[in-house]
């Protein structure tokens, strides 16, 4: 009987692989290293700015209740804006889905091009989108919800195409030998199975939408972001806070009904 | 009303069909018994081409089973199909999965709208009621038993009205009774409505007591083709070349019971 203790987590090194791993992590010390120096990484310059950070705080509060009435409207206006967005994003994403379903795509050449144009969408920020959209339609909440639907649309046409991707196949291939024609057989086998999943995505996208939603308004697409960064530059961080909290409450109670609805789909 | 004529197929090296031809009528249960990988399933799924067979060709009501999409559809209108694993549409009430059964005659706007003409609604309550689960008609199709799952698999077949159905392996995973159950489902619609059924079992003495008659296959061969009384102990060694001698008489109530007696009979001598 031996003693003492072993690790037993990965395979047993032996000479070489043992010197490719110190070689490997070696190189990735160094490399974080050298990229905190670049970005001016520094503690030291954090326990500085501390008393400015607490001198901050200290302005915001206390948040300025009487600000509240005026953050109604905007309030109001930003659940509209992730409504509809979240609600155009979906109208942009059902058609292309089964294009972009590996099972049901007509060719692989339609499915990758489908798929690079939703890439595209989805890589391409709301706040940049949003800053084209007021160039092209002007400063407002209808900026805002375009942007949101185009990034939206992006993200959901890839879960909704997975999700197909993931239907059972055999209620589809009954379907088929029932001489039921391709859209029949989408219709009566593939949504049935897909639709929990593309319920599920659609609210988890509401809860993006209403977050982002809140920032929009710091480049002039409409909600409660512009009030935010309009009292920030005015100095004004009792209104400030009241923005923050309002955010607080209207992300919260979404996360919370949209998890909850989720989880109650989802389990039939 | 099933033809099929020098039917083959392969996978790559392996020959699941070759050259298999037989026939089935109307109002007639015909089973295939076969070890498994003997190209049953390739049999069936090659009648109503959810598999391309690679030569031979398949006729229904005497017409070709064609190649092209609208033909084809045209045929698998006639021709049912009852899977192992039934392959209802989960979360889809029983009805409308038995009603699914009818989106060959149902327009395309229809479709889109989900509205169903009364005429297809009753022909689907009917083939419910025929499968005795019509009080099942509104719970979800994931919320019924395995049996009942594979009667609804059935009445979706019934509500297609077809010529012939092909059921492969209905029974696969059900318990003898409820197996028995579907079964006998099989074998009424089979003589009631006229419907020429083809039936893939792992069971010989389900065959044995279904069956009117019993396609024997073997490495994608029809080695035996009769009543279920030629299911002799020397036939089932052909269709499971290597089942040992004893074995085959067990599965031949008759001849086992011979076998016991002349047993007994020897050691009281």
């Amino acid at each position: 009987m031996s003693s003492g203790n072993r690790f037993l987590i990965g395979r047993p090194w032996n000479r070489s692989s043992g010197l490719r791993r110190v070689a490997a992590t070696a190189a990735v010390v160094v490399l974080l290293g050298w990229s905190a120096a670049h970005l001016g990484l520094s503690p030291r310059e954090l326990v500085k700015g501390a008393p400015w950070i607490w001198d901050l705080l200290s302005r915001m509060l206390p948040p300025n209740w009487a600000f509240f009435d005026k953050l109604v409207r905007p309030a109001v206006e930003t659940i509209l804006i992730a409504l509809w967005g979240t609600l155009l994003a979906v109208l942009l994403a059902l058609p292309v889905t089964f294009l972009a379903a590996r099972n049901l795509s007509p060719s692989p050449a339609v499915f990758h091009f489908v798929r690079q144009i939703l890439n595209v969408a989805r890589g391409i920020n709301e706040i940049i989108f949003a800053l084209i959209f007021v160039a092209a339609v002007g400063l407002g909440p209808f900026a805002g919800v375009l942007a949101l639907s185009l990034h939206g649309a992006g993200m959901l046409g890839k879960f909704f195409a997975e999700a197909v991707e993931e239907v059972d196949s055999g209620p589809v291939e009954a379907l088929r030998a029932t001489g039921a024609s391709s859209l029949q057989t989408i219709l009566f086998a593939v949504v049935p199975q897909a639709l929990p999943a593309w319920i599920a995505a659609t609210l988890y996208r509401f809860e993006v939408n209403l977050r982002a939603s809140t920032i929009l308004g710091m480049v002039g697409a409409g909600g409660i972001g512009f009030e935010l960064y309009s009292s920030m530059k005015l100095f004004q961080y009792q209104d400030t806070a009241a923005c923050v909290i309002v955010i607080l409450a209207l992300v919260m109670s979404a996360d919370y009904l949209s998890s909850r609805l989720r989880a109650r789909i989802l389990e039939g | 009303m099933i033809e099929v004529r020098g039917l083959t197929k392969r996978y790559g090296e392996v020959a699941a069909l070759t050259q298999v031809s037989l026939e089935v009528r109307s109002g007639e249960m015909a089973v295939v018994l076969g070890p498994s990988g003997a190209g049953k399933s390739t049999l069936l799924r090659c009648i109503n081409r959810l598999t391309e067979p690679d030569a031979g060709e398949v006729r229904i009501a005497g017409r070709l089973v064609p190649n092209d999409r609208r033909g084809l559809r045209e045929v698998r209108r006639h021709v049912a199909m009852i899977f192992q694993d039934h392959n209802l549409v989960p979360r889809m009430s029983v009805l409308k999965n038995v009603l699914t059964g009818r989106l060959a005659v149902l327009s395309t706007f229809q479709s889109i709208l989900q509205i169903f003409p009364v005429r297809d609604i009753e022909i689907a309550t009917r083939a419910l009621d025929r499968v005795e689960l019509l009080d099942r008609a509104w719970t979800r199709a994931d919320r019924i038993s395995g049996g009942q799952q594979q009667r609804v698999g059935v009445a979706r077949a019934l509500a297609q009205e077809p010529r012939a159905i092909l059921a492969d392996e209905p029974v696969a995973s059900l318990d003898p009774k409820t197996a028995r159950v579907v079964l006998s489902d099989l074998r009424r619609a089979a003589h009631d409505l006229n419907i020429a059924v083809l039936c893939n079992l792992h069971q010989v003495a389900y065959a044995r007591e279904f069956a009117d008659r019993v396609f024997g296959i073997c490495s994608g061969q029809v080695v035996f083709e009769g009543t279920p009384d030629g299911l002799t102990p020397g036939t089932l060694q052909r269709i499971y070349p290597g089942l040992d001698g004893d074995a085959a008489e067990g599965l031949n109530p008759v001849a086992l019971l011979a076998a016991r007696a002349t047993r007994a009979a020897e050691a009281s001598l």
